[in-house]
């Protein structure tokens, strides 16, 4: 194993500024700042559903609102289109049954030492590096 | 008020993504290929995430409600049964194969590319699915 691309201090101040938004949305809104679940309700439910809906524009407006200062966002996606379907609905599914993914489990849910989050995120990372080593292979 | 307080959470956790690179699939991949190239950035995301989160959830969760909602949500399943193992077995399936989990992948349609568009069209038919999955096991 060697180490690469490692980009420490933005990691860790974009992370930073991850865990300040989920405190705002629990601190004002009562709410668990879980992408997969604010997405899915967004079609699913009409409990909160214009709140869900400006949560996922301001996902978008961020990025917008970074490129204003000038700087360039680096963002590749190789994969051919039977993968990204593929990732898509594997994405969403499992999200949806297992109720979370980076965020909801894997942010919120271990900062609230949730036992379900730590089992979903440790199952969740295992299965992405084993993807991934199977496709490097 | 709670809708702008979502538009403007939503706004910070999407520049955090944006900063953090998590917005760039391949970068998520290098820190998923543990076993050859590794870039361990994206531990350092949830690092500093959770080391914000935690405290300051902790601290304001003994406040007798939210400042705009009625009521804090609150989690009341606590098994760990077969839907959260196999569902987070499939999404980190997903996540491995394009580079992408939801947040970042409703973030990167900023980007006005197709391919993440394809992705997140499909990302919705799986939540679709997922529910009516979830609703006839019940």
């Amino acid at each position: 194993m060697n180490i690469i691309n490692f980009t420490p201090v933005s990691a860790f101040v974009g992370g930073s500024l991850i865990g300040f938004a989920a405190f705002l949305f629990f601190v004002f809104n009562g709410r668990i700042a879980g992408v997969s679940s604010i997405a899915s309700d967004s079609i699913i439910k009409n409990e909160n559903r214009f709140e869900n809906i400006l949560f996922l524009s301001g996902l978008i407006i961020g990025p917008v609102i970074y490129s204003l200062s000038g700087k360039d966002i680096e963002s590749v996606l190789t994969n051919s289109f039977p993968l990204l379907i593929a990732g898509g609905l594997l994405v969403g599914f499992g999200t949806k049954i297992g109720n979370g993914c980076t965020s909801g489990h894997g942010v919120c849910g271990i900062s609230r030492f949730s036992i379900r989050s730590i089992v979903a995120t440790i199952a969740f990372l295992t299965t992405g590096v084993m993807t991934v080593l199977i496709f490097e292979i | 008020m709670t809708k702008l307080s979502s538009l403007i959470s939503g706004i910070v956790f999407g520049l955090g993504l944006t900063i953090s690179g998590m917005v760039n699939p391949e970068k998520v991949l290098g820190f998923l290929n543990i076993f050859n190239a590794w870039d361990p950035s994206l531990m350092l995301v949830m690092i500093g995430a959770i080391l914000i989160f935690s405290p300051l959830h902790f601290i304001f969760k003994t406040k007798s409600r939210p400042i705009f909602a009625k009521n804090f949500v609150v989690f009341k399943n606590k098994n760990i049964d077969k839907n959260l193992i196999f569902g987070a077995i499939m999404f980190g399936a997903g996540w491995g194969l394009a580079g992408l989990c939801p947040g970042p992948a409703i973030s990167a349609i900023s980007f006005f590319n197709t391919d993440v568009y394809l992705f997140v069209l499909f990302m919705f038919v799986g939540f679709y699915l997922g529910n009516l999955f979830k609703t006839k096991n019940n």
